[in-house]
């Protein structure tokens, strides 16, 4: 990737712990990811992989290193400018979808766009339209318990894209839906990638899953192993 | 910013219905225990005062001793003389009547019934603002003498003639036979509890030779107008502290009580007990704010998941303490108003109850609802505070 790459990271390190109990999660990591790609970070369980979304998403912040979105350093951005930069220009889909209980599927999907300050007419006609999106438009009165599990990844995902984000961060965005469903899923993504040009990174360990995306990079041990291009495709 | 966070923390308060009556109930009780406690006792208070007055404002007591109750503490007593000397000598005294009180059983047939029996004179019935239901007073010659008649209250009457008319009849008081000349019109209960209509009345005379066998006497004055009552009340006391050889530079070993005065004697009583009812209802309150402090923690589980979604998806931390704050002082807002209102029923409903008057008392009905705001706010706010200083991906994970 050129110096035009959305996002660049390079040395970045995490420690958990201190002394001796001290464990390092990421041994530096260098990466590079153009606007618009689909990439699958993939590794085993304490690989690293989660912890690096976590970084790549403001959620976490690194023990050294540089990370560059847009060509602007992170690490040197405030907590406030950090949940500004999720907030403007980052979505997430997690394993355990995380939508709000006892909310209908409209105002989870809303929420993002209250805190933006958007007006009440504008923020429903988007939270509409983004539930269509994932079709589930005739379900946008139901709360998360009277979903299936499948219907409130999709709500997640409605919520995820509903601000136009410019990079779509998954973590196991199937890990708790059954391969059928899991499918679906993915085929949402990767229409949201295709048609939206919305630059996704996903963390899986489902070699199925990562087949949808054009880029896969593996971890072991807390460093990228293996880098590689069109794995497959769709 | 405002708005939004405020529509944010009524739809959270709206969608955790049981959570929120939860928060809310404890302080309801709270407050409602508090006011309603002290509301009573601000009316027993007061129908106590009320009462003393309705003996009216124009009486003065004077007892031997600086104590109000039984006992002078060795200062001597008054005699007979002093009444004299009172009423001769202080033209705004209107009526002297000497009191000697005592108690005793009082028969009539089969009938028993322990009582108080005061000794005075005709004087005695106006002063105390007592007036007859039946018969007479006793004449100055009865006086005199000394003789075996009495005037009872209606309580002595019910106990001992159910509902036979009493006047004619007799009753033995220890030794002696007395003839019933006079049935008084009930007074009902006195502002202690004290029934005042337990009473059996007879010639000062009779008393002091039959029943106590001692000259000694306090006097109950009532005052021609209520204007010169304090310049009375001196008048008194310097002819008392001339007749009982008192130097200049002693206390007076008696007391002159005006009714203002015996009211401040009983409602301290009172207000010690209000204070003590508002002490207990004060720690409802706190446990109240106990319960509310354990919805919270309870739920701070779910509510730091929710914390680290909010923080995720680009809530800044100060609009989630926003929201999280707007949601207490609601609650706790909504708790205080219930429990004001809860208070205000239960606080009528048993003044009538307990025939007190209900007074609307505004310092603690704004301090019991400050209170519970505040218990709110800190049990409502603090957790979160400490959730949304996480790192987004700590309060998501949160188990």
């Amino acid at each position: 990737m050129s110096d035009s790459a959305l996002i660049r990271l390079s040395g970045i390190t995490k420690t958990y712990g201190r002394g001796q109990a001290a464990f390092q999660a990421l041994k530096g990591i260098n990466l590079s990811i153009g606007a618009g790609d689909f990439v699958a970070v993939m590794g085993s369980s304490g690989s690293g992989k989660s912890t690096t979304m976590n970084i790549l998403g403001c959620l976490d912040v690194p023990t050294s290193g540089s990370y560059l979105f847009q060509g602007v350093p992170v690490e040197r951005l405030s907590r406030n400018q950090r949940t500004l930069l999720r907030r403007n220009f980052l979505g997430f889909v997690f394993q355990g979808f995380n939508l709000l209980a006892r909310t209908t599927a409209l105002e989870n999907v809303e929420l993002p766009l209250v805190y933006r300050g958007e007006p009440a007419a504008m923020r429903h006609a988007a939270a509409r339209s983004a539930l269509q999106q994932v079709g589930l438009e005739d379900w946008e009165g139901h709360s998360p318990a009277e979903l299936s599990g499948g219907q409130q990844q999709r709500v997640a995902i409605a919520r995820a894209i509903v601000t136009s984000p410019a990079v779509l961060l998954a973590d196991e965005p199937t890990g708790n839906l059954d391969t059928g469903t899991s499918r679906e899923i993915m085929e949402l993504i990767s229409a949201f990638n295709q048609k939206q040009g919305i630059t996704v990174l996903m963390v899986t360990h489902e070699p199925d899953m990562a087949k949808y995306a054009r880029r896969v990079i593996r971890f072991v041990d807390g460093r990228v192993e293996r880098d590689s291009r069109d794995e497959g495709g769709v | 910013m405002l708005w939004n966070t405020l529509l944010l923390a009524l739809r959270s308060i709206r969608r955790n219905l049981m959570r929120s009556f939860l928060t809310i109930l404890g302080i309801v009780i709270g407050v409602a225990a508090v006011i309603t406690m002290v509301t009573l006792g601000n009316g027993a208070t007061q129908s106590v005062s009320d009462q003393i007055s309705s003996m009216g404002s124009n009486l003065l007591m004077v007892i031997p001793g600086q104590r109000f109750g039984p006992g002078s503490g060795g200062a001597p007593s008054f005699k007979s003389a002093d009444v004299d000397a009172v009423r001769n000598q202080i033209s705004g005294a209107e009526r002297v009547a000497p009191v000697v009180g005592t108690s005793a059983t009082v028969v009539n047939q089969a009938n028993n019934w322990s009582t108080s029996v005061t000794g005075s004179t005709s004087d005695f019935f106006p002063a105390g603002n007592w007036e007859m239901a039946a018969g007479r007073v006793f004449s100055e010659t009865e006086e005199r003498a000394g003789k075996a008649v009495c005037v009872i209250g209606e309580t002595v009457r019910e106990k001992l003639f159910g509902r036979q008319n009493p006047v004619g009849g007799e009753i033995r008081v220890k030794q002696f036979s007395c003839e019933v000349i006079g049935l008084l019109k009930s007074k009902g209960q006195s502002a202690m509890g004290h029934d005042q209509d337990d009473i059996v009345v007879m010639p000062l005379r009779t008393v002091q030779r039959r029943l106590v066998g001692s000259q000694d006497i306090n006097m109950t004055i009532s005052v021609r107008g209520a204007s010169s009552i304090d310049a009375v009340k001196q008048q008194i006391t310097l002819l008392l502290r001339e007749r009982r050889n008192i130097g200049e530079n002693q206390d007076d070993d008696f007391r002159v009580m005006d009714t203002r005065q015996i009211a401040e004697t009983l409602t301290s009583t009172t207000k010690i007990l209000t204070m003590l009812l508002g002490a207990v209802a004060a720690v409802s309150l706190l446990v109240g704010g106990i319960g509310i402090m354990n919805i919270m923690l309870v739920s701070v589980t779910e509510r730091t998941r929710e914390i680290g979604i909010r923080l995720a998806i680009g809530a800044l931390e100060r609009e989630v303490l926003l929201q999280f704050l707007i949601e207490a002082v609601v609650l706790s807002s909504l708790g205080g108003l219930v429990g004001i209102a809860l208070a205000t029923g239960a606080s009528l409903f048993l003044a009538g109850l307990m025939g007190v008057p209900y007074i609307f008392d505004p310092a603690i009905n704004l301090v019991s609802f400050l209170f519970s705001a505040a218990i709110g706010v800190i049990f409502g706010f603090f957790p979160a505070r400490r959730a949304a200083g996480l790192n987004p991906i700590d309060a998501l994970r949160h188990e």
